[in-house]
């Protein structure tokens, strides 16, 4: 611990210390997310002019903490997955910035591309197309390493040790090409692929959503285990708010490509405050037939991210919408530390005008618990 | 000019109370190549009655899917073999002609897919598709049909339903794509309605909405219905009966709380035990380890011993018969009821 | 790594044990498999060999010279004496002429797609990868030339240029550089989107050496199974150009300059003047089957 930092740092986990790689301190977030923004043009006409433009990412702003894992949950086309390449500079931003351990990436004094290449990595969705069909799997493993400078044999040697970390035995694996794995198998070297440079920073975009039940659970331990391994932080991203329960420290709520929620995970599961957030836990549906879903918690789907509300992005959808959730748009809040709960809603904001403003306990419906108990399983 | 009924009188074709809608005996499903040949599904039976929901949970490659289109006939014939015997109503399926087929098929059998597109013809207008569908079926006037496929758009809750007749599919979002799928394969009053997975493409708000609305079809119109899904949350919301499946085998049926409250197969246990749903975050999840199996090469036991904490010999050496646990329910297992699975 | 010692034991119960049931092969080897059993492929691929073959060692299997003319023997039916196809209307021998004939044919029907392919697919990997202006610049002038029939493309552009085998040559390979450019861009353009480029992108590899590991590997199929295609239109219209003068000239024997001369002589010999005709006939029939199958074999899901 540095002995320059006094003041008490609250957390939810604790930040594993001795990392050479380390530069900013324990208190330093991993990844600091500034007002980025992403619209995609549409074209179209004669001129193949721009007619309008998808509002995919819109002024979002987060913070990583070194050594967590932040769970990102929407539903399609909430911007999720375009953040996730955002985050990894696949595609280039409009505006803000993305600062990784104290340095903005690309900047002149930041770090440079090529190290923040090496230290956040990125883990796909298991697809048909998520590894070179061409390629034995080792070399898939091996070529990260390879175009860092790293040579033939060594990058070979490592991938074979990675295999073996992600519970694949190399001898039996190494040559394989992707057509002979199973979905978690593919998805296993996935992930050693994206370990093979050693990255700080995990970004799991989707990463078991195409995989069985009985699989997706392997990985997640796997991926459990991993983290505390390799001293990784992660940035999982699903629309599975079971899964991310289950992983995540914190989460952070995506609708129209704005953040309407984060926080601590319990307080976000036990006490969420935004109403979309709570109609998504809502949806869940639990195991025991007698609790039934009856009345659907929202009705229709997202609206269209090219023209996207007015105001609030939710109102269209929203119980409790007002006038004022029209004309304003509600702000998230200031986010101080790990333990910030924030919710960008005109009820939660005393000053809004909204006429519920302030009386949210009330009004707010607590979303039923939806777990059967492991006990009652196994009875 | 057949006078078609309206919607609100909507409601199955008849069928004897007395016997089982469909009756599915011994079923097998092979896939030949010149590669290999894959076992999809080992000998599946089961039956259901009129108005009844039966869920189909299985992993990818469990014959599912598999099991269910052979019921509409929907596989590729000069590939597949087909073996056993399914009756649906007074319909022999594997006698039928394809003529007789694409009568029953809309008509006492309907279909409804995860992906809306695929049914769906991208160049015609919804209305103009679900129109079509009524006048072949009932012989009624294209303004008939028209005036029908309204109906059908309000029956599903799709909003301003007018509108929606004029629109193409590529207009509508996934959700009333969904819903303009089940009003066309509403449209003729089948007696059996089949649904591959129609919610796992869905978003978990528009999910819980088709569910809801879906059942309460079922329940208003009467019709049995197979359901078939990878996920025991949406089988506990729908289901009347559940069967599990695993290699093309059905190894549990029952009541759907008996046998999502009480398993009594490991799989079926390990399933609810490895859901992230019941698990301590901080702690492993009670994986099933290991893969399915390879489907092209089963072994002569038990297709789950190789994953199982509790198989010996006897479950490698035999394929375990069906035993019934309780009223209602069966379990192909060794070990099942034994004090071994008792936690 | 870090702590690459602690947590091993941990991580170990996660293994997944299972034994590999299915030997191991690459793409390559399964298309091998496949076509193993592909009689009908496997046959014609035979026949394009024996042609090859045959034109590469025509001084030694042809029984005369090709150029040896004879007023005494002119317009002589099949299994004259020794002429054993008998003999044209300067009296030289067609087996023969037949033989050294494929020398030319194959030549012009080689030659062209393999450069094209090279430049085609350069060009088209390039617009395919960079995309936006680039893009733009190389289709909309391949465009261009899609505008005309390629055998007339053919023709114009070796009529300008002036007759011979060169020119002529010269000419296919403009001919053909258009389509295997807009074949190596759509794959390419379909591979770059795929989760497995962007992966290697996010581990910072180079714009070369993705396309070298990971784009070429995945469009090399596509336009191969396309230019085996080409071979036997390249035939045809390197025969009709020599038909009509302008690619290989007399004496040289060239079984498309052969069916021109022989065309007069249709009605007093008309098996002989058909030979030539069959020659092209069954060499591009075989490139054709072949493509096919090669595309059936190669069209694996993976």
């Amino acid at each position: 611990m540095d002995p320059i930092e006094t003041r008490p740092v609250p957390q939810l986990t604790t930040v594993p210390t001795g990392d050479p790689r380390d530069r900013g301190g324990p208190a330093q977030p991993l990844l600091i997310v500034n007002n980025l923004q992403k619209h995609f043009p549409i074209r179209g006409g004669v001129l193949n002019r721009v007619v309008g433009k998808v509002r995919a990412v819109d002024d979002v702003s987060f913070n990583v903490m070194k050594g967590e894992t932040l769970g990102v949950v929407g539903e399609s086309g909430c911007g999720k997955s375009t953040l996730a390449r955002l985050l990894m500079h696949l595609i280039d931003y409009d505006a803000g910035e993305v600062i990784f351990d104290g340095e903005a990436v690309g900047a002149m004094r930041g770090i440079s591309m090529k190290d923040f290449r090496k230290a956040m990595q990125m883990v796909f969705q298991d697809s048909f197309s998520s590894l070179n069909p061409r390629l034995p799997i080792e070399d898939s493993i091996a070529y990260g390493p390879i175009v860092h400078g790293v040579a033939k044999a060594e990058a070979k040697a490592t991938a074979r040790e990675l295999l073996a970390k992600v519970g694949l035995r190399p001898d039996l694996f190494a040559q394989r090409y992707p057509h002979e794995l199973s979905g978690g198998q593919k998805q296993r070297v996935n992930i050693a692929r994206a370990l093979a440079l050693q990255p700080r920073l995990l970004i799991l975009d989707e990463a078991v959503s195409a995989l069985d039940k009985s699989v997706e659970a392997q990985v997640l331990n796997l991926l459990r285990h991993l983290k505390r391994h390799f001293n990784l932080t992660y940035v999982f991203i699903s629309h599975d708010l079971d899964v991310v329960q289950y992983i995540s420290d914190r989460v952070l709520v995506m609708y129209l490509g704005e953040v309407v929620e984060i926080g601590p995970v319990d307080a976000i599961y036990s006490a969420p405050k935004h109403p979309y957030t709570r109609a998504l836990l809502a949806s869940r549906l639990s195991f025991d037939p007698e609790d039934r879903v009856e009345e659907p918690p929202l009705t229709g789907d997202p609206p269209n991210p090219i023209a996207p509300p007015s105001g609030c992005r939710f109102r269209t959808r929203c119980p409790m919408a007002e006038g004022i959730c029209a004309e304003k748009v509600p702000p998230l809040g200031k986010w101080i530390d790990q333990l910030s709960h924030l919710a960008a809603c005109h009820v939660e904001d005393p000053g809004s005008g909204h006429t519920m403003a302030g009386k949210t306990a009330l009004s707010r419906p607590s979303p039923a618990p939806k777990h059967a108990p492991k006990a009652k399983l196994s009875a | 000019m057949t006078k078609i009924s309206p919607v609100s009188t909507l409601s199955a074709a008849p069928v004897s109370a007395l016997q089982p809608l469909v009756e599915v005996e011994n079923l097998t499903v092979k896939f030949v190549s010149r590669e290999a040949t894959v076992n999809a599904v080992n000998g599946v039976s089961f039956v259901i009655n009129p108005g009844e929901v039966l869920c189909i949970i299985g992993e990818s490659g469990s014959g599912k899917s598999v099991t269910m289109r052979a019921l509409m006939r929907l596989l590729p014939m000069n590939k597949t073999r087909i073996g056993g015997h399914m009756r649906v109503g007074e319909h022999e399926i594997l006698k039928l002609t394809d003529r007789q087929l694409s009568t029953i098929r809309g008509s006492t059998i309907s279909m409804i897919f995860q992906e809306p597109m695929t049914a769906l013809d991208p160049v015609y207008t919804i209305g103009h598709q679900i129109a079509e569908t009524v006048v072949r079926h009932e012989g009624c006037s294209y303004a008939d049909g028209m005036k029908r496929a309204l109906e059908l758009l309000e029956f599903v809750k799709v909003p301003s339903a007018e509108r929606r007749l004029k629109a193409f599919p590529h207009e509508l979002s996934g959700g009333l794509r969904q819903r303009a799928m089940i009003a066309m394969a509403l449209s003729c009053r089948p007696s059996l309605l089949l649904a591959d997975e129609p919610t796992t493409a869905l978003d978990a708000t528009v999910q819980i909405q088709v569910l809801v609305l879906l059942r309460k079809l079922q329940v208003d119109m009467g019709m049995s219905m197979i359901f078939v899904t990878h996920d025991l949350g949406v089988a506990a919301q729908i289901a009347d009966r559940v069967a599990v499946m695993y290699a093309g085998r059905i190894i549990e049926s029952g009541p759907v709380k008996d046998v999502l409250m009480n398993p009594q197969h490991p799989y079926t246990r390990g399933m609810l035990a490895s859901s992230v749903h019941s698990a301590t975050r901080g702690e492993d999840i009670e994986a099933i380890p290991g893969s399915p199996p390879d489907m092209r090469r089963l072994s002569s036991g038990c297709a789950f011993a190789p994953r199982c904490a509790y198989a010996d010999d006897a479950c490698r050496a035999a394929i375990p018969p069906e035993t019934v646990p309780g009223p209602g329910r069966t379990v192909c297992c060794f070990k099942a009821g034994a004090t071994a699975l008792a936690s | 790594m870090t702590d690459m010692s602690i947590g091993n034991a941990s991580l170990l119960r996660l293994a997944e044990e299972e034994a590999p049931a299915t030997k191991v092969r690459s793409y390559w080897q399964m298309v091998g498999y496949r076509l193993r059993y592909d009689y009908v492929t496997l046959f014609f691929a035979a026949l394009i060999i024996a042609i090859v073959l045959m034109s590469i060692f025509a001084p030694w299997i042809a029984p005369k010279d090709p150029y040896k003319t004879s007023m005494a023997f002119r317009l002589k039916p099949i299994a004259f004496r020794d002429f054993w196809l008998g003999t044209d209307e300067l009296g030289r021998d067609i087996l023969s002429r037949l033989i050294y004939g494929g020398r030319m044919s194959l030549l012009m029907g080689l030659v062209p797609v393999v450069i094209a392919t090279f430049i085609g697919g350069t060009l088209g990997v390039i617009a395919g990868f960079i995309g936006g202006s680039v893009n733009m610049m190389i289709m909309r002038t391949m465009d261009v030339f899609y505008a005309f029939p390629s055998i007339l493309l053919a023709v114009a552009i070796s009529g300008a240029m002036g007759g011979g085998m060169v020119n002529g040559m010269v000419a296919l390979t403009l001919v053909f550089i258009p389509p295997l450019c807009r074949i190596a861009e759509t794959a390419t353009t379909q591979v770059r989107n795929l989760d497995f480029v962007e992966a290697a992108r996010a581990s910072g590899g180079s714009t070369l050496s993705i396309v070298g590991t990971h784009i070429l590997g995945n469009v090399l199929g596509p336009i191969f199974i396309y230019a085996s295609g080409l071979v036997s239109v390249s035939i045809l219209i390197a025969s009709g150009l020599s038909f009509l003068g302008l690619g290989v000239e007399p004496p040289n024997p060239d079984w498309g300059l052969m069916l021109s001369t022989l065309r007069q002589s249709i009605y007093v010999n008309p098996i002989v003047c058909a030979l030539p005709g069959a020659m092209i006939f069954i060499t591009s029939l075989s490139f054709n089957l072949v493509s096919d199958g090669l595309r059936q074999a190669m069209d694996v899901r993976m």
